[in-house]
């Protein structure tokens, strides 16, 4: 069952996420693939993360749907103008490439080229409303008809931790109003707070017109740790989430995480209208069935 | 594009002036009236546009989009955002509401969301703003604006069909037809 067709139906939905490599090949997406296919219903495929370059979402969605585990392409505003961004929905979905998540993206500052010029000739808002055009109205920005139109379900990002804390459901009625049907959030360390956001997410009624899939991490390393605390944008790891991964020996620290994560999505999965999770592994995919195993996921089973 | 780089800027205009201003200051027959003629002349036309680019400068870091967003934004700059996000923060906001890519500055988006909310304004921030025309830098806003020519450039809301509301813009770009 597609993923599209699994939030349509109510079902609980897990996806995770590849990063693509540093290189001309897409084998360790296929291999990647591979080792989650039976856990998970789809499988984002990141568009130069970080601002660093890797081989292109769009090649790395392909070898994801050839291993058999349905890909969802990441879009950022950050490198391609209108022109580049609507020829790529096209290219997608000409491919079967039938998932997009789009998003603002990380400054290039950030990256391996900050030295490079930044687009966002669009924002995230404003291309999603581009794409839901093309498909809906089959027809470009320019008015220029598509033959045939692409048909594509449409994502979006959210991060409920950031300021203006108050303004960020309505972001996401924005979003939704724009044209996303599902919402992956940023990693989801502090359940309390997600859980105030998700009341103003119910208020406005978005969880009934958007799938909202919940971000959820495993910790690997004190490093890894340290990382998504201080370098990652608009992440926020609770004092007690930290020391309670900092307690135990480092040679631990990935099983306590894994723990944490399970713990996390059994927590998420009992918030109305939280329609799945999304896992954030960074690199560490191996760990995903030990971590839906325990949180009671099992794939046939859900 | 300008030459000036996308930076946050805080507003030197207190919030409730800049709305009193914009309310002094909105499109009448008198205005539209002057607008043009200051268009249709070959020197005041450059003399009004220099004067806007050094007030606007001073005020708000204008970096002469020529699609002013400043009546909607609690008159804070969206395009000093390093993204130069037209639609609301991105997802990298610091804790302490510093932008992302300068943490020593704030986030413009943070700054628009309390001074519109300061007014009762919030709801503007709800507004769904349009791919901007990249051929507009550096012409005159206010001339646009009194003209009527800035009213495509946000709408209540997305579809593009069934929407009467009085804050409907036409879309002749986004699904208009």
């Amino acid at each position: 069952m597609s993923l599209r067709d699994r939030l349509r139906a109510g079902s609980f939905a897990v996806t995770a996420e590849i990063s693509p490599p540093r290189g001309a090949s897409t084998d360790p997406v296929t291999a990647t693939a591979a080792l989650l296919r039976d856990w998970v219903d789809a499988v984002n495929v990141t568009d130069n993360q970080g601002s660093n370059v890797r081989l292109a979402s769009w090649a790395g969605s392909l070898a994801a749907l050839h291993a058999g585990l349905e890909p969802v392409m990441q879009m950022t505003c950050r490198d391609r103008n209108r022109i580049a961004l609507q020829s790529d929905l096209l290219g997608a979905s000409a491919l079967g490439i039938r998932n997009i998540l789009v998003m603002t993206g990380d400054h290039p500052k950030f990256g391996d080229h900050p030295e490079a010029r930044p687009v966002f000739d669009l924002d995230s808002i404003q291309l999603l409303w581009t794409l839901r055009h093309m498909r809906d109205q089959g027809a470009l920005l320019s008015g220029r008809p598509l033959n045939p139109p692409p048909d594509c379900f449409l994502g979006a990002v959210e991060n409920p931790f950031a300021p203006p804390a108050s303004f960020r459901a309505e972001r996401l009625g924005k979003k939704v109003d724009a044209g996303a049907q599902f919402v992956q959030t940023q990693y989801v360390f502090d359940v309390t707070v997600f859980t105030r956001w998700m009341a103003q997410v119910r208020d406005l009624g978005l969880h009934e017109r958007c799938s909202i899939l919940a971000g959820v991490g495993a910790v690997r390393s004190r490093r890894g740790l340290d990382f998504i605390r201080d370098k990652v944008p608009g992440v926020e790891v609770p004092d007690d989430v930290y020391r309670r991964l900092r307690a135990v020996p480092a040679d631990q620290t990935a099983a306590e995480g894994a723990r944490l994560a399970a713990e996390t999505i059994k927590e998420l999965s009992a918030i109305e209208g939280v329609a799945g999770v999304h896992l954030l592994m960074a690199g560490n995919e191996q760990a995903v069935p030990g971590i839906l195993d325990e949180a009671g996921l099992v794939r046939d089973g859900r | 594009m300008t030459a000036k780089p996308p930076i946050p800027a805080h507003p030197r205009v207190g919030t409730r002036l800049a709305y009193g201003l914009q309310r002094a200051l909105r499109p009448r027959r008198l205005l539209h009236w002057l607008s043009a003629r200051i268009e249709a002349s070959r020197l005041a036309r450059p003399l009004f546009t220099t004067t806007e680019r050094l007030t606007k400068d001073t005020l708000f870091g204008c970096r002469m989009c020529g699609q002013c967003a400043l009546p909607v934004t609690g008159y804070v700059c969206p395009m000093g955002c390093p993204k130069e996000l037209r639609n609301g923060p991105c997802g990298g906001v610091g804790a302490d509401g510093g932008c992302e890519v300068y943490p020593e500055k704030r986030c413009v988006w943070v700054e628009a969301f309390e001074r519109a909310a300061s007014q009762g304004r919030s709801a503007d921030l709800r507004l769904l703003h349009l791919p901007i025309d990249h051929r507009r830098w550096g012409e005159s806003s206010w001339l646009n604006y009194w003209q009527g020519r800035d009213e495509e450039l946000w709408t209540r809301e997305a579809g593009g069909v069934g929407d009467t509301g009085d804050n409907r813009r036409h879309q002749p770009v986004l699904g208009g037809s």
